[in-house]
């Protein structure tokens, strides 16, 4: 069964196509980097799986499930998790109170109207535990505004990893980072577990072309190549993206 | 005959209510304000048509039109701008100004309704057909309809047109472009109160003017552009003779619920469209 | 928790201190009215959504308690019981229709619904009795003192507000703030944003309908008025003027507003431009509440006094503060 399969995905905007045909299958475990210049329609396609935006035809399986008529909450639940380019975090809660969101999105007690949320120690063990995994447990308590950029996107991946998902779209984890911060972050993600899919958006080709097992690349909203690593960055294709640029 | 009179009223009250929403249309699509004083505004248009009656029909419209758009302008000048980036800031806004007129001209004009005589030349019936209609009413729908191709010709064929759709697009991008965005902007306001003001003393002699005036139409400008899309000219057309047609027949039919059946049309194109018949995505 | 239980002794105690009736009957209306700004603040504050049109689940539950007591002759309990549950119905229904959408289309909506409203407690005479609106007969038992309408009033209130602050603390009165703050990020995290918000409008819509109860039994009249843009207005306003989303700000704000328009009445008629003046001025001025507002201008006016250099810096923070909250 593969872990993600996106069938003749296709999105218009007001007649204009942003994403034709698009076709692709992620295995379990792989690690997928999806690659193309500004605008091919990267992002988008982001939204379109994670259910953000309804597409305009096609098919997205999740797990082998039919997702495509699903909402974006009923997606994360069926084990989707994702970041954002653009930071998307609770500004007035601590790190800490960051990742107890996340943890109580996937968990029945989030409709519960009662009990402290401050005072569940349970729910704060684990959330120190998520913060390990991206090196943030000293910060727990700090409130966002007095953390840097770098911890910032730390932050970002520690949400998506708290809804302990089985797909993870990675949409420039590494955007605006320090040379420093880059290192620190490409370590975090060679150490995620093979159990996890990981589908990234990225422009640091150094840390991206490691990473990646395949390459997806995408121009003008079409699935130009798909193939091994190898095989994306010898093809002719490939180069002219992004001269064309 | 019921149905004619009653499909005439509608229109004639449709035109009215375009006049109204397609300012607010406009003002909301192009710098996202949800301008709750327009009700005022179009109350203000109203009053002020009632006390320049003495100068000719005419003069009293074009002179409620031109006080109103001059204080449209004056508040985007003064408040909305003062408060730019803040939606909810500048609704509130407006809606304390809308108190504020509206308090001001009970104590203007007093809590009397007003009656406004329709010019000598409009004052009887024309008859089609074999049917009698009010010159009055006809003349309404004629206006909206001149109002709307006016409307349609400034924003799709000039220059100020071009630029407000550009704006409306994308408002970065339209300064980028060298654009006086914040000059269109008071355009825009002026263009929209004016509107409302115009609807308020046309509306005169139909409706006369009174407190609560405004309370009245706003909610009926607000379902117009919830139904017809927020910032579509066509929008407010179609929406403002849907409203009218409900409007008027539900108080024919149904005086006691006139008011409820104005709920239906809502839940159907909120239900199917939540951005309203000719509305593009919303935000 | 600890505040709003010195908060109920304080209020519990003043009976005892305000020196008469007439002061008695508006520390009532400030909890009547405190009680539906906490509605409002419910869903405005908490879960970001600004509603134009509560005064129509105040005014429901006002009419249905006043025409099942005294029309019907039903008991109070079953006609309590009966009104609450009809205007939580209403929320239910409208709910659905205005949160089709947001922002401030989600505010013009319910203000079209509550127009909707009050034109039919204007309109529909042989159920509402029209303009002249509805009386209650002469109250009897507890009710017949000031007194015993206070404390039942403040039971309400308060009990209300204890309800609203163990909500906002737990897990899903944290779920209506993350969706205030970040909806998307929220449905991503599996949260269903929708049905929060649609919960929050519902729970708001009862609290409204316990004030319109309170309303009912503290001025024994309702007429279309209650329902007015006006009331539901002055709701938003003391929510603002007191803090969006504060546990107190709500009570502060009715305080304000209450107390201005008593002291008014004595001086103009003129309430409405008084009331949007006061609308402007908050807005302009002290947008993020009063409070926090005042303490702002003092320190920008401490910092003139000392370095004219700083004012800027608190400019800064004070739009800061107003930014979180869009």
């Amino acid at each position: 069964m593969t872990a993600l399969q996106v069938n003749n995905l296709r999105k218009s905007f007001g007649g204009l196509d942003v994403i034709q045909d698009v076709s692709f299958t992620v295995e379990p475990g792989e690690r997928r980097l999806l690659l193309g210049p500004n605008g091919a329609g990267k992002t988008t396609l982001f939204n379109l799986i994670a259910g953000d935006l309804r597409a305009s035809g096609g098919r997205i399986l999740l797990q082998g499930r039919d997702v495509s008529a699903l909402s974006t909450s009923q997606r994360a639940a069926c084990g989707l998790g994702r970041t954002f380019q653009i930071l998307t975090l609770f500004g007035r809660e601590t790190v800490l109170g960051n990742v107890v969101m996340a943890l109580l999105g996937s968990s029945p007690k989030r409709w519960k109207p009662f009990g402290a949320v401050v005072h569940d120690t349970a729910l704060r063990r684990r959330a120190l535990s998520v913060l390990a995994r991206v090196k943030l447990e000293g910060l727990a308590d700090r409130p966002i505004q007095e953390t840097s950029y770098g911890e910032k996107r730390r932050l970002e991946i520690a949400m998506a990893l708290a809804q302990d998902p089985q797909v993870l779209l990675l949409d420039e984890p590494l955007a605006g980072l320090s040379k420093e911060e880059r290192g620190t972050v490409s370590a975090l993600l060679e150490d995620l577990p093979r159990s996890l899919t990981i589908v990234m958006i990225e422009h640091d080709m150094d840390v991206a072309l490691a990473f990646a097992e395949r390459i997806a690349l995408l121009n003008h909203g079409r699935l130009l190549v798909d193939g091994t690593r190898d095989e994306v960055i010898a093809d002719p294709r490939t180069r002219e993206a992004y001269l064309a640029q | 005959m019921f149905w004619i009179n009653g499909l005439l009223n509608s229109l004639a009250f449709g035109a009215i209510l375009f006049l109204l929403a397609v300012g607010f249309s406009l003002i909301f699509g192009l710098m996202r304000v949800a301008n709750l004083a327009h009700g005022a505004i179009f109350m203000l248009g109203g009053y002020i048509a009632t006390s320049m009656i003495g100068f000719g029909f005419l003069a009293a419209v074009l002179a409620a039109a031109l006080a109103c758009a001059a204080f449209g302008g004056l508040v985007e000048r003064s408040l909305i701008r003062r408060l730019a980036g803040r939606e909810l800031a500048q609704v509130l806004g407006t809606l304390g100004l809308a108190f504020i007129i509206a308090d001001q001209c009970l104590l203007v004009w007093s809590g009397d309704p007003i009656a406004q005589p329709a010019p000598a030349l409009l004052r009887g019936t024309v008859e089609v057909a074999g049917v009698v209609f009010p010159a009055y009413r006809l003349a309404l729908i004629a206006i909206a309809a001149i109002a709307l191709a006016a409307i349609w010709l400034l924003v799709e064929r000039t220059t100020l047109g071009a630029r407000i759709r550009a704006a409306v697009d994308d408002r970065e991008m339209a300064r980028a472009m060298g654009i006086p965005v914040s000059r269109l902007f008071t355009t825009v306001f002026c263009l929209g109160a004016g509107l409302a003001g115009m609807g308020g003393a046309l509306a005169a002699p139909v409706m006369s003017v009174y407190p609560g005036l405004d309370a009245e139409m706003l909610p009926l400008a607000l379902l117009v552009v919830i139904l017809g899309g927020i910032g579509s000219l066509s929008g407010a057309f179609v929406g403002s003779l849907l409203i009218g047609l409900i409007y008027t027949f539900g108080q024919m039919l149904l005086p006691d619920l006139a008011y409820v059946i104005l709920f239906l049309p809502m839940v159907v194109v909120l239900a199917a469209r939540p951005q309203g018949l000719f509305g593009r995505h919303m935000a | 928790m600890k505040p709003l239980l010195v908060l109920v002794v304080a209020a519990a105690a003043m009976p005892l201190l305000l020196p008469g009736e007439f002061y008695l009957a508006i520390a009532t209306q400030v909890l009547v009215y405190g009680l539906f700004a906490v509605s409002v603040n419910l869903i405005a504050g908490y879960c970001g959504m600004v509603s134009l049109g509560h005064a129509a689940f105040l005014g429901i539950s006002g009419y249905a308690f006043a025409l099942l007591s005294v029309g019907a002759g039903w008991p109070i309990w079953a006609a309590t019981t009966a009104a609450l549950g009809l205007t939580s119905l209403t929320g239910a229904m409208f709910g659905l229709v205005a949160l089709r959408t947001s922002g401030l289309s989600f505010l013009m909506i319910t203000l079209a619904l509550g127009q909707i409203v009050w034109g039919i407690a204007f309109r529909y005479v042989d159920l509402t009795n029209g303009e002249n609106g509805i009386s209650l007969p002469r109250p009897d038992g507890v009710l017949l003192h000031g007194t015993g309408l206070y404390y039942l009033c403040l039971a309400v209130t308060a009990g209300c507000m204890l309800f609203v602050t163990v909500l906002t603390r737990s897990p899903l009165g944290a779920a209506m703030q993350g969706v205030r703050d970040q909806p998307r990020r929220m449905s991503t995290l599996g949260y269903d944003v929708w049905a929060i918000r649609y919960v929050s409008y519902v729970l708001s819509a009862l609290l409204a309908a316990a004030s319109g109860i309170l309303y009912m039994l503290t001025f024994r009249f309702i007429s279309p008025h209650a329902l007015s843009l006006t009331v539901s207005s002055e709701a938003v306003l003391m929510v603002i003027a007191g803090g969006l989303g504060t546990t107190f700000g709500p009570l502060l704000g009715a305080a304000l507003v209450v107390l201005l328009k008593n002291v008014a009445s004595a001086y103009t008629d003129r309430w409405p431009t008084l009331l949007g003046l006061i609308f402007l001025f908050i807005i302009v001025v002290v947008p993020e509440g009063l409070l926090p507002g005042a303490r702002r201008l003092l320190g920008a006016l401490k910092a003139r006094v000392v370095a004219p250099d700083n004012i800027g810096a608190n400019l800064t923070r004070a739009s800061r503060i107003e930014g979180a909250r869009q």
